[in-house]
């Protein structure tokens, strides 16, 4: 199982700016680095992460070999509406996580 | 500003400034890091360590073993169980008498109490727990115990410290005493306190423990690395402990 570590606020004012961060447990391995037995390790990035507010899409990237182990992102919204952020992340070997949190805006 | 106001921001500045710099000039290598590399410590949703934290929380209560218990079997809340526990670390085992690292107690509870294997030297499994312990010590002073039984390994400790060695011919002291804050090639030299272990090193992209770091530092004087289990490292980390004696744990901290 995916480990994820989300950083979201529960309660905005509606128009607010909300800062939201995302961590999660990867290798990122870029796929140009040769292993103890002299070949290359091959390449297992997270290719895409995707944020959706109440099933609208606010925040996508795709993500390259360049970017390091753990990738940590952090971006912002405008809180329009109570409900869900949902988060995503796919990448090679099939990898997925998922992961979302509730907010309340007033 | 008022009085009261003004007298609680100066104690509040006197208090963290006696704990960053003791008042004689020993410097975690935390105060060494540019201040984004502090933010990154500083916030539980950046750094990455916390994200072994977590893995480290939900093997506590797994249980494993021939005894089918779990960490939080015996030791219930680790918030209040295991604080300040890895503060004064290396300690004697009651159970052995020996001296062991905290990584070495958590395997003696793997092997004696669980029932289980041991988790092998620098895995993830024994660095989730080992920053899982750690963080609940965070902020609490490093206290190495009064046990005469751990003298001598720390005499070994301090004598290694200060041994040349290496075909660069030098010693731990060499850079942590009489060079640090000076820079290595790009690498300012800390003092080399270990007030954050098990750390997330970028450089590394990974957790690594004491052992790990001090490996990397033998490496760097192109001496040829103990094994992990040698002694040489508990002498090392009990001397550095007592070296680094009322410093801040900062675990599991970020380091370059
Ligand atoms: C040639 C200089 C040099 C020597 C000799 C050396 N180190 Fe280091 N050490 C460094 C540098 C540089 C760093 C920091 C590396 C970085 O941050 O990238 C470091 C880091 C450390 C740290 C980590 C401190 C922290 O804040 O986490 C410890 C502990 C340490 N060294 C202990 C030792 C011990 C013990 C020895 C002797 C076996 C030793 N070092 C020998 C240069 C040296
Ligand atoms: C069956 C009970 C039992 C289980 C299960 C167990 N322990 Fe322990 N543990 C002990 C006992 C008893 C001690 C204290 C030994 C003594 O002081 O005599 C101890 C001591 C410790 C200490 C040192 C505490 C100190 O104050 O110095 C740590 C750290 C620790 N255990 C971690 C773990 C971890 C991590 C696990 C799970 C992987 C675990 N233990 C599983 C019984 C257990």
């Amino acid at each position: 199982m995916a480990n994820v570590l989300v950083n979201a606020p529960k309660t905005a004012k509606k128009g607010q700016v909300v800062e939201i961060k995302a961590l999660i447990m990867h290798v990122m391995e870029t796929g140009f680095r040769p292993g103890t037995n002299g070949r290359i390790i091959p390449r297992n990035i997270i290719e895409d992460f995707s944020a959706t507010w109440n099933g609208r899409e606010i925040f996508r990237m795709k993500m390259s070999p360049a970017i390091a182990a753990n990738p940590f992102v952090s971006f912002s919204a405008v809180a329009s509406e109570s409900g869900i952020i949902a988060f995503r992340w796919s990448g090679d070997e099939g990898f997925v996580a998922a992961h979302q949190v509730d907010i309340t805006v007033t | 500003m008022t009085g009261l106001r003004l007298a609680a921001v100066l104690i509040a500045v006197f208090t963290a400034s006696f704990a960053l710099a003791q008042g004689d000039g020993r410097r975690s290598g935390y105060q060494d890091m540019s201040p984004a590399l502090q933010k990154m410590q500083d916030d539980d949703t950046a750094n990455p360590a916390m994200l072994f934290v977590q893995a480290g929380a939900s093997a506590w209560t797994e249980k494993a073993g021939a005894a089918g218990k779990s960490c939080a079997d015996c030791h219930g809340d680790a918030s209040s169980s295991m604080k300040g526990v890895a503060a004064r670390y290396p300690a004697v085992a009651p159970e052995t008498g020996q001296p062991v690292d905290l990584e070495g107690r958590i395997n003696l509870c793997r092997t004696t109490r669980q029932l289980a294997d041991p988790l092998a030297a620098e895995s993830d499994g024994l660095l989730a727990l080992g920053a899982y312990i750690a963080l609940q010590s965070r902020g609490q002073p490093i206290a190495p115990p009064g046990d005469p039984r751990l003298s001598s390994l720390r005499a070994e400790g301090a004598d290694l410290y200060k041994r040349r060695q290496g075909q660069l011919n030098l010693s731990c002291a060499n850079c942590h005493d009489d060079n640090a804050g000076r820079k290595l090639a790009g690498a300012s030299i800390p003092q080399g306190h270990p007030t954050g272990y098990p750390i997330y090193r970028l450089e590394w992209q990974a957790l690594g423990s004491l052992k790990r770091r001090l490996r990397n530092c033998v490496v760097g004087l192109r001496a040829e690395p103990w094994p992990y289990e040698a002694r040489e490292y508990l002498a090392l980390e009990s001397w550095l402990m007592v070296r680094a004696r009322g410093l801040a744990i900062d675990a599991p901290a970020v380091r370059p």
